[in-house]
């Protein structure tokens, strides 16, 4: 297997203890994550301000804070909650890439490994390429329950993945193997599926599977809030304890970790997280796999961080919806083509300085 | 994984001879598929009229059944077997990674990039210039792919190759994404060249195909020394004598005519070449001469039989050999990932 994550830490950290609790504290890690967290709040507001109509900052400040109305209808009805279900979506997606490539110890693994997002395509392709034309769900009511369908299939099918990987304990790298094979059959249904449908039906669902934002409002980002709010201060204890994991299964035992548990803890939340991010927005292509590695370039980590991962995967939407919107028009271009635009070019951009210095 | 001792790596004759008895076995079960892709389907021959009609001529009908769908389509079969399962084990070998496949160095994508930008500012439909594009375009992402991954005067490392072909290949998805998403018509066309088939295809593609897939085998097999020397890491490789950057610039000029000829003929066929080399590796471990072979044979065996099965799954048409390679490969292969003792790269 690539020895990812297994880069030799030998600096000693300065450490902040309170009795029995000790915190290392990571300089470079947390003043990234203050300036992703900046630059996350400008892009946001620059979000807010652009459009057909265009804001001036201070006139989304008023309307934000609440002193004028004027514009109280574009900001909060329009545009904040497209803008709010993408950053929570795309924070959710790269938080649980970010756990899954630590589990895996794989650079190339994401949530799409666990199943979730090829199964909450699958059972939205279902719903939208063949509602048309097989009478199995009219169009209006396949719209409003996409999100639902979506839901239930990823979990669905990552219940399906942990389920068949099981045998008497979860092996990480059966757990890829059997992940890989769910994952292709179901992206292969799917392709079959959109053969299958009308073309206008099969646009939509094109749209869904790349990730889209249009069409969003403030009870698409109500779940993804509550499980982000939720789900995220446990991923970020859990990958405390999975840290130890880089040193192999082995060793990982040998330091008293409880693996199966810790494992199994940290699978879940990811694939809850997932679950949750792609039923809001679809699956928003590539940020849960370029966020992590990102975020692990950017702040030079031995392994994936998920703050920062969760702060660069929202960055990456709000950018891309950014330039979806103003470049492409108000409705064509789901977000999710620009992220995978955005997400490659910036990866290889860091792989190409990476190797000048040398380092992979 | 199941903690039963490791078989002795020495080569005994015991050993050789389960080798040789997998490899008979291996060339049987791929020329059962054969036979039986030229034999069945939705008009079922007797073997004596295609013998007949291969020799001689059978009458008008036979004739055309033989001659112009079912060979064809065997011989397409067996040669994207042969390709993808030794770009397969090629590309995992390489990255040294188990979710290598052969569309991790950009190939499946860029191909498809080259299609679907050929179809939309060319307007070029007809399918043997598809082809062609789809050969240029799985050419150019690897060349693209390996420029990314190389450290200056050393080549890519796994890691690097690793990432930079999936980036490509998100970047190459997303851009024919939209592009088909901006324009019906294309979408039209592209959306039934991206299930991989087996028929449909221009069948003046198979000479062509036969040559570069040979050039292919006989890069990969080539490599394989190589290969066993890169799995126990690049130092050690070069210690050994081996020439690393070169090894890694012939493992990828194999992939990528074996793949990217048969993204051409074919389509995007995903799975074959992912998982026939952990099979493969399960019944012959990981020495790469053996592999190689193997793998070849299986992937055959593999794309023929699905083919096969596709055509009785759904009656009174038939099943693209990419969904039943999902339907009925996946559950099998799950089942093998369950039962039996995988080794890591």
């Amino acid at each position: 297997m690539t020895p990812t994550f297994d880069r030799p830490v030998l600096h000693t950290r300065r450490a902040f203890t309170a009795g029995p609790v000790a915190l290392r504290l990571r300089p470079r890690l947390i003043g990234t994550c203050t300036a992703a967290a900046l630059v996350l709040v400008a892009l946001v507001g620059l979000n807010l301000s652009l459009g057909t109509v265009v804001l001036s900052p201070a006139t989304v400040w008023a309307n934000v804070v609440g002193l004028t109305y004027d514009d109280h209808f574009t900001v909060w009805q329009v545009r904040m909650p497209r803008i709010v279900v993408g950053v929570l979506a795309g924070a959710a997606l790269a938080a649980a890439g970010a756990i899954t490539q630590t589990i895996m110890r794989n650079p190339l693994a994401s949530p799409d490994l666990l199943g979730v997002t090829h199964g909450a395509s699958a059972g939205v392709v279902a719903v939208l390429a063949l509602g048309g034309s097989y009478g199995a769900v009219s169009g209006p009511l396949a719209q409003i329950g996409a999100p639902a369908v979506a839901l239930l299939g990823g979990l669905a099918a990552g219940a399906l993945c942990y389920g068949l990987a099981w045998r008497s304990g979860i092996d990480g790298f059966r757990l890829l193997l059997v992940g890989v094979g769910i994952s292709t059959a179901l992206m292969n249904v799917t392709i079959w599926m959109l053969t299958l449908g009308e073309v206008d039906d099969t646009g939509r669902a094109m749209v869904w599977i790349a990730g889209s934002l249009n069409m969003r409002s403030w009870t698409d980002a109500l779940p993804v809030a509550v499980a982000l709010v939720l789900l995220l201060p446990l991923a970020l204890v859990a990958a405390r304890t999975l840290d130890a994991l880089s040193f192999g299964e082995d060793v990982t035992r040998a330091l008293g970790v409880r693996l199966e548990t810790a494992r199994t803890a940290a699978l879940v939340l990811a694939i809850l997280l997932a679950a949750a991010g792609t039923s809001a927005a679809g699956p928003i292509l590539f940020v849960s796999l370029a966020a992590p590695q990102i975020a692990l370039r950017l702040a030079s980590t031995p392994r994936p961080p998920v703050l920062l991962s969760a702060l660069v995967g929202a960055g990456l939407v709000a950018t891309a919806d950014l330039i979806a919107r103003t470049f492409f028009g108000s409705a064509q271009m789901p977000v999710g083509i620009v992220t995978g635009c955005l997400g490659a070019l910036y990866l290889i951009h860091l792989l190409v300085r990476g190797n000048r210095k040398g380092q992979a | 994984m199941s903690p039963e001792p490791r078989p002795p790596t020495v080569r005994t004759d015991r050993g050789r001879g389960r080798t040789a008895g997998i490899l008979a076995l291996l060339v049987a079960a791929v020329a059962l598929a054969a036979t039986a892709s030229v034999l069945v389907g939705a008009r079922t021959l007797d073997p004596a009229t295609v013998w007949q009609a291969l020799t001689s001529g059978a009458g008008a009908e036979a004739d055309t059944i033989v001659h112009e769908i079912r060979v064809p389509r065997t011989v397409l079969g067996l040669l994207a077997g042969i390709a993808l399962g030794l770009g397969g084990t090629l590309m995992q070998g390489h990255t040294r990674n188990p979710l290598g496949d052969p569309s991790i160095l950009g190939v499946t994508f860029g191909a498809a990039l080259a299609v679907v930008a050929a179809i939309h500012f060319l307007g070029v439909t007809a399918l043997h210039a598809q082809a062609w594009f789809a050969f240029a375009g799985a050419g150019a992402a690897v060349v693209f792919v390996h420029a990314v991954a190389s450290v200056p005067g050393r080549g890519p490392t796994p890691l690097t190759l690793a990432l930079a072909g999936t980036a490509v290949s998100w970047l190459a998805y997303s851009v024919t994404s939209g592009l088909v998403l901006l324009d019906q018509s294309t979408m039209e066309s592209f959306r039934f060249w991206r299930v991989g088939s087996l028929v449909g295809r221009d069948p003046s593609i198979i000479g062509p195909m036969a040559v570069v897939v040979l050039i292919g085998a006989v890069l990969a097999l080539a490599n394989a020394r190589a290969l066993n020397a890169l799995a126990l890491g690049e130092d050690i490789a070069r210690g050994l004598g081996f020439r690393v950057a070169r090894a890694r610039l012939v493992g990828m000029l194999a992939v990528t005519l074996l793949t990217g000829i048969t993204v051409a003929a074919c389509g995007p066929i995903a799975f074959v070449g992912l998982v026939v080399p952990h099979l493969a590796r399960s019944l012959v471990g990981s020495d790469h001469r053996l592999l190689l072979p193997c793998s070849a044979l299986m992937g055959a065996a593999l794309l023929m039989v699905a083919d096969v099965a596709g055509r009785f799954l759904a009656p009174p048409g038939e099943l693209q050999v990419g969904v039943v390679l999902a339907l009925i490969g996946v559950p099998f292969f799950i089942h093998v990932v369950r039962r039996r003792r995988l080794f890591a790269l």
